[in-house]
């Protein structure tokens, strides 16, 4: 695997890894229960998809996925600024999961096509969740789509998909707040 | 809405009762359903049913007490008790 190859792998994995904690903000919070459930497994999904991808690259490396999900600095970080802003309205975190699966799924068709075999297999298994997310995400596009709160968040985030390479201020403190745990106990997150 | 969800478990048995989901349309109930009942390997099919396409039937009248027609409608034991006591046998032992 070039360099090349690593970095986009890292790029979607922490996509997956940083939008995977954010949606988990909800759970416990979610509009109704049952949207609780869906979009806590969907959150789930996302970080076991990050999890899945940072094996790959930390294997090339000789180190652990752990270290190249927790370890970094927050500006070695190659996530999109999307991914990154807590967004505790309905709206707007419905806007970006809808930006975000829309975008993913052209990614992921591409990563498909690659000459890597694991590579290929590893987007292969990864879509066929997404197609999960999609069509919860174009449910909610469409119930949601003539609403004014909508319209502009969508409006508002789109932008930021593109945003790589500098990093919101938000980035940095769920960083600090994702490895409180891993900090303070390293003998619990080492065997 | 309340919608009734039924889950098969492998295919060709009879589908049984899940449990049930709330969601505002159709749509949201085959996302919600799908999400509890049948992400996890767990179904082969679902039923996706509106609660209220559901008929409900709790009383059984039975005015002429016809109870020969129910299962329980003969109390065997009393009348075995009763021929026993009338033939003066005690009951076989172990029968309680």
């Amino acid at each position: 695997m070039n360099e090349q190859e690593q970095q986009l792998l890292l790029e979607i994995a922490d996509d997956e890894l940083i939008l995977g904690w954010r949606d988990s903000e909800w759970t416990g919070i979610a509009p109704l229960l049952e949207e609780d459930v869906a979009f806590s497994s969907i959150a789930q999904n996302e970080i076991g998809h990050a999890r899945a991808l940072y094996e790959l690259v930390a294997r090339e490396r000789g180190i652990t996925a752990d270290e190249l999900a927790f370890d970094r600095a927050p500006e070695d970080y190659l996530c999109a600024q999307i991914v990154e802003l807590r967004l505790l309205d309905w709206a707007q975190t419905i806007a970006r999961h809808y930006l975000y699966e829309e975008a993913d799924a052209i990614r992921l068709e591409r990563l498909k096509q690659s000459t890597d075999s694991e590579i290929a297999g590893l987007a292969a298994k990864i879509d066929r969740e997404e197609a999960y997310h999609r069509m919860h995400a174009q449910m909610w596009h469409e119930r949601l789509q003539d609403e004014p709160r909508y319209v502009s968040a969508l409006n508002e985030l789109r932008p930021l998909l593109e945003q790589r390479g500098e990093h919101t201020s938000e980035l940095g403190q769920l960083l600090e707040e994702m490895t409180m745990v891993r900090r303070s106990q390293p003998s619990g997150t080492k065997w | 809405m309340i919608y009734e969800v039924f889950r098969q478990e492998r295919k060709g048995q009879p589908f049984q009762h899940a449990g049930s989901v709330e969601a505002a349309d159709d749509h949201f109930a085959d996302v919600y359903a799908r999400e509890q009942y049948g992400r996890r390997g767990e179904s082969t099919a679902l039923w996706i049913v509106p609660r209220s396409a559901v008929m409900e039937i709790h009383e059984f009248v039975d005015e002429l007490n016809r109870n020969y027609h129910r299962v329980d409608g003969y109390p065997l034991k009393e009348k075995l008790k009763e021929a026993r006591e009338r033939a003066g046998t005690a009951a076989p032992s172990g029968d309680s």
